[in-house]
């Protein structure tokens, strides 16, 4: 209940002495609504934890700036659903004040509240959600995407895996169009990456028997399994798979939207050997273990997913971009955060497009053995890194209307 | 069959249709002035859920039939209206009645079958049904699936005014609004009206009569899913969005439950009932799950307790206290 | 090698093997409908709720009190059943007088309220549960590699059907009980206690959906939402047999997963609608279903 507490009602505001810079600022306090899924599917990768690496954001921001901006963080629950998150942002920046929205899990929310930002003329830091649509046709000049999106997920695995010898690919497709993306986007790598697609199968969304289509897959004889689904589909296809012996009879499963969370739901024994692409991993260096280990002290011992991590370091970004401009209105603030490079503890350096893209590296990382964990959230290898100028789309393929050609 | 189903019938005597008069004429009022009290897109979106529970109330409460599938015909207006504005850049208002008239062909198709069960089938039928479209619209490439149809233009209305407005926007839900509620006051008020009721209480006597009953059912059906279709190819318009939200069964279990609440077989109650549910989920909201559980105890309550509505509570207070 | 329609006949039974797992799920489900329709006349909505109900039973049962598969097996039916006897007791039994469809919503708004709650506890995300270890691995048939847990699933809930069909159609209580859902007035006359049979019906149907929940557990994930979309399915299935004979929920459930697991080899976009299409076309050629009696 406590977490519940802490998301739904105002998070907390942190006051702070108000500088020269407050002159600018609309009612001179910077006001951020995080927007995310707080009980359901994608609470665990979002959700109460996201509201905690925002808080953490702010609170490192005040450590280390001078002009005594105030910040307050709100939070709220759009159920997944684009009606009740197009609401919430429309009652935000109507009613409420609210200056920049972030996170929003869930691409169809996303691209809601995207819409509504650029109509408003405020921020919106997406970090949860996946289509890479934000950078693309509906991209935004008050929109920027942070931490990773379908075409980079589609193509850092399926580009990795051929390189590493999985050439042969069956997909188990969600059929709606999210999994459609996918697959569209992880076929194109394979094939561009001297790979052969078998086959491939559309299965109900959300589905909860995969049996069938996974001895379709089986029979296909392809050595990698693509899961082009996501969520609970994803859990229960890697399940079933490892019932039905198909891990076991030597064929690979490739996730193409997994979260560390999932991996801790399913439990190393059945996701071991799994391949996915993530951008952030909290075993990566001093930085990011310091930073999650405070980040899991105060979202009751779970750790960071790259979700969350996004948050907070995008948030930290927007802060710093007001400061710099000393004004918090959206379409100049994020102006102003593509022009100055980024750089904090978790993504490293790194700089944001004119899409709206932000650029940094991805990590091909496999599931551990449980022999080879040394404890909880010890569960990735990594076998890959992906630099950051080939880790997302190219600028110019994306038919982005603000790239100019 | 027990006809205690529709307790607050609304019988027609001259009285009441005074009091109905001046309680139309203080909801004209209320609509005209809430704007300047609440949040224009909220108040629009009371509107267009109590135009959807009256349309629903129509089938109910005048025809004795309840469907557990009204969301097909309000989701699937909502994709209409919102592909056609988007996509073929029609008009608002072309836009709405497109919706509408598709929902209709929608309802009648799905009414033929429907009808040929009674009761309980009946409401399972429309259930079955109301999935299947909703598994067409994940999966049909114009719905955009999970993310539905994003960025709706509102456009301009006759192509001069600009619905971009959140008034002038208000003032075409209201109009649709009030014209949809005057309509099916007009239908119930008809002798078509008074047949459905007679249907209602006693089908077997009212076939002896000469009346084809499966024909009245199903035009009741098509009325109640056509004018359910308008509501949301309306609301698809003023949220610039139509997505699977709309078309999922727990929209179907909401309308029950808006007309429950305001009183089955009432004109009034559906639009009380709109209102309160509308705005206990506006401000629940941030309880996430635990509005699911308050509306299954509203469910349980109305059942067991109350089953006459809001409206149809203080109908039976007034009566009481006037004798006839 | 031989084929139909492109498929090795191979590959085929191995995608029959499994559309009758999922039929196994349909079928004691739809018997549970049939059973408490039979007697009460109303079609319990909560159905998928007390069937989401029985594995979570199992999962905290494994959790809380380390109590494994074979015990949830017992309790999880008993347990659950019994709160089905006191929802029939509190609530439905003052609703019998009534127009039916108010025990349809009634059991809707219930079924809001539990998956509501457990949403809240558990979050949407589904539960582990681990297959009992008495049946992991499993047997390759030639053409398959059918896992142990699903085949015990297909024979188990094979034996509880035909042993609740013969229990009605066969056995004098259950004569009682057809009797009572002819003329309850006449049996009552002859000394029998007819509330308290609609009670234990009502517990008995209700076990029944707690019953296909523990053996689900294994196979899905332990979800709250796991029952709610499962259930407007069964209601399909249910149109589809017509309520009026228990063995007809039987043949109807299991038939029906056939199908589907043949959908899903030839048209798998449509292996969740395909249900609902048959449903439009029984009612075309059919309305009572088709094993109904029109009333």
């Amino acid at each position: 209940m406590e977490r519940k507490l802490v998301s739904t009602l105002v998070a907390a505001a942190f006051a702070g002495l108000s500088g020269p810079a407050a002159a600018q600022i609309s009612d001179g306090v910077v006001k951020i609504g995080v927007m995310n899924d707080m009980s359901g599917l994608y609470a665990d990768i979002a959700g109460p934890g996201s509201v905690v690496a925002a808080k953490m954001a702010v609170e490192d921001f005040q450590k280390t700036s001078k002009s005594g901006l105030k910040v307050e963080v709100v939070g709220a629950d759009h159920q997944n659903k684009p009606d009740v998150g197009s609401n919430i942002a429309r009652q935000w920046y109507d009613v409420d004040k609210v200056d920049v929205i972030v996170d929003v899990p869930t691409s169809s929310v996303a691209l809601a509240v995207n819409q509504i930002t650029r109509d408003k003329g405020k921020a919106f830091l997406v970090s949860g959600a996946a289509t890479s649509d934000l950078t693309g046709k509906a991209c935004s000049p008050n929109t920027i995407h942070w931490t990773y999106d379908t075409w980079m997920l589609a193509n850092g695995t399926g580009n990795a895996i051929v390189k590493t010898g999985g050439d042969t690919w069956f997909f188990l497709t969600a059929d709606y169009a999210f999994g459609h993306a996918l697959e569209r986007d992880t076929e194109a790598a394979v094939v561009k990456g001297g790979g052969k697609v078998l086959g491939k199968v559309r299965h109900p969304f959300p589905g909860t028997d995969f049996s069938s289509f996974l001895l379709q897959a089986q029979a296909s004889k392809a050595k990698i399994i693509g899961l082009a689904n996501a969520g609970g589909d994803t859990i229960n296809s890697i399940k079933q798979a490892s019932e039905f012996g198909i891990t076991k009879g030597g064929q690979n499963l490739a996730g193409l939207l997994v979260f560390i969370t999932d991996v801790h739901g399913l439990g190393l024994q059945t996701a071991q050997g799994l391949i996915f692409t993530e951008t952030f991993y909290w075993d990566l260096n001093d930085q990011t273990r310091e930073w999650s280990r405070r980040f899991a002290a105060q979202n009751g011992g779970r750790y960071p997913s790259m979700v969350q991590a996004g948050v907070y370091s995008s948030v930290l970004h927007y802060l710093k971009a007001v400061e710099a401009a000393k004004t918090d209105d959206g379409t100049k603030v994020i102006a102003q955060m593509k022009a100055m490079p980024t750089d904090d503890p978790l993504f490293g350096k790194g700089s944001i497009r004119a899409d709206g893209r932000k650029i940094h590296p991805a990590y091909l990382v496999e599931v551990k053995k449980p022999s080879e964990s040394k404890g909880p959230y010890d569960y990735y290898k990594i076998r890959a890194t992906i630099p950051a100028d080939q880790a997302f789309r190219p600028i110019d393929q994306g038919d982005c209307p603000l790239v100019k050609k | 069959m027990a006809a205690v189903l529709h307790p607050g019938t609304a019988a027609a005597s001259a009285g009441e249709t005074r009091s109905l008069r001046w309680a139309f004429a203080g909801m004209v009022a209320l609509v005209a002035l809430a704007p300047l009290a609440v949040y224009p897109v909220f108040a629009m979106k009371v509107m267009c859920f109590a135009l959807f529970a009256c349309a629903f109330n129509l089938l109910i409460g005048f025809g004795g039939l309840l469907s557990f599938g009204h969301a097909m015909f309000f989701g699937g207006g909502a994709y209409l209206a919102a592909h056609s504005a988007k996509v073929w850049g029609f008009t608002p208002e072309l836009a709405v009645l497109f919706a509408t008239a598709c929902t209709a062909l929608l309802a009648l198709a799905t009414g033929l079958l429907a009808i040929r069960r009674q009761g309980i089938y009946f409401a399972m039928i429309t259930l079955a049904l109301a999935q299947m479209v909703y598994f067409f619209s994940l999966q049909a490439p114009f719905t955009g699936g999970e993310d539905g149809i994003q960025a709706v233009p509102r456009g301009k209305l006759f192509g001069v005014v600009d619905l971009a407005n959140n008034y002038a926007m208000y003032a075409f839900v209201a109009v649709v609004f009030l014209g949809g509620f005057l309509l099916i006051w007009r239908i119930v008020h008809s002798p078509f009206g008074q047949v459905l009721k007679a249907i209602r209480e006693n089908e077997p006597r009212a076939v002896s009569l000469g009346y084809d009953t499966d024909r009245y059912k199903l035009v009741a059906f098509v009325l109640s899913g056509t004018i359910s279709g308008l509501a949301g190819g309306t609301k698809a318009l003023v949220f610039q969005l139509a997505s699977l939200t709309d078309v999922h069964w727990s929209m179907s279990g909401e309308v029950v439950l808006m007309t429950l609440v305001g009183g089955l077989g009432t004109l009034f109650g559906p639009v009380v009932g709109a209102a309160v549910i509308v705005t206990m989920q506006n401000y629940l909201a941030q309880l996430g799950a635990w509005v699911t559980v308050v509306q299954g105890a509203i469910f349980v309550v109305c059942v067991m307790a109350f089953r006459r509505g809001i409206v149809g509570e203080l109908g039976a207070l007034f009566r009481a206290k006037k004798p006839v | 090698m031989d084929t139909i329609f492109g498929v090795p006949t191979q590959a085929l039974f191995g995608q029959l093997l499994i559309g009758l797992i999922n039929g196994s799920f349909y079928a004691l489900l739809s018997l549970g409908l049939a059973v408490i329709f039979g007697l009460l006349n109303i079609i319990n909505f909560t159905h998928g709720a007390q069937y989401m109900l029985g594995a979570f039973t199992a999962y905290l049962l494994l959790t809380k009190a380390g109590l494994g598969y074979w015990w949830a097996l017992l309790i999880a039916p008993v347990a659950v059943g019994i709160t089905g006897i006191l929802i029939e007791r509190l609530l439905l039994s003052h609703l019998y007088k009534l127009d039916h469809l108010y025990g349809l919503l009634l059991t809707f708004g219930l079924a809001l309220i539990i998956q509501g709650v457990f949403r809240n506890e558990f979050g949407s995300s589904g539960q582990p549960y681990p297959i009992p270890p008495q049946l992991t691995g499993g047997q390759n048939l030639g053409f398959m590699f059918l896992p142990n847990y699903r085949a015990w699933v297909i024979v188990a809930s094979l034996v509880v059907c035909l042993a609740t069909w013969f229990m009605i159609e066969r056995t004098k209580l259950g004569g009682y009980l057809r009797a009572a859902t002819e003329n309850p007035a006449l049996v009552q006359a002859f000394g029998v206690n007819v509330p308290r049979m609609i009670t234990l019906t009502y517990g008995f149907g209700v076990g029944l959906a707690a019953l296909a929940g523990v053996m689900a557990a294994p196979i899905y994930q332990v979800s709250p939402q796991m029952g709610a979309d499962l259930i407007i399915v069964v209601f399909a299935v249910v149109v589809i047999g017509g309520m009026g004979s228990i063995l007809g929920a039987i043949v109807t459930g299991f038939g029906l997963g056939l199908i589907e697991g043949l959908t899903k080899v030839f048209y798998p976009e449509a292996s969740n609608t395909v249900i609902f299409i048959i449903m439009a076309i029984v009612l075309l050629l059919r309305p009572a279903g088709l094993f109904g009696r029109e009333k």
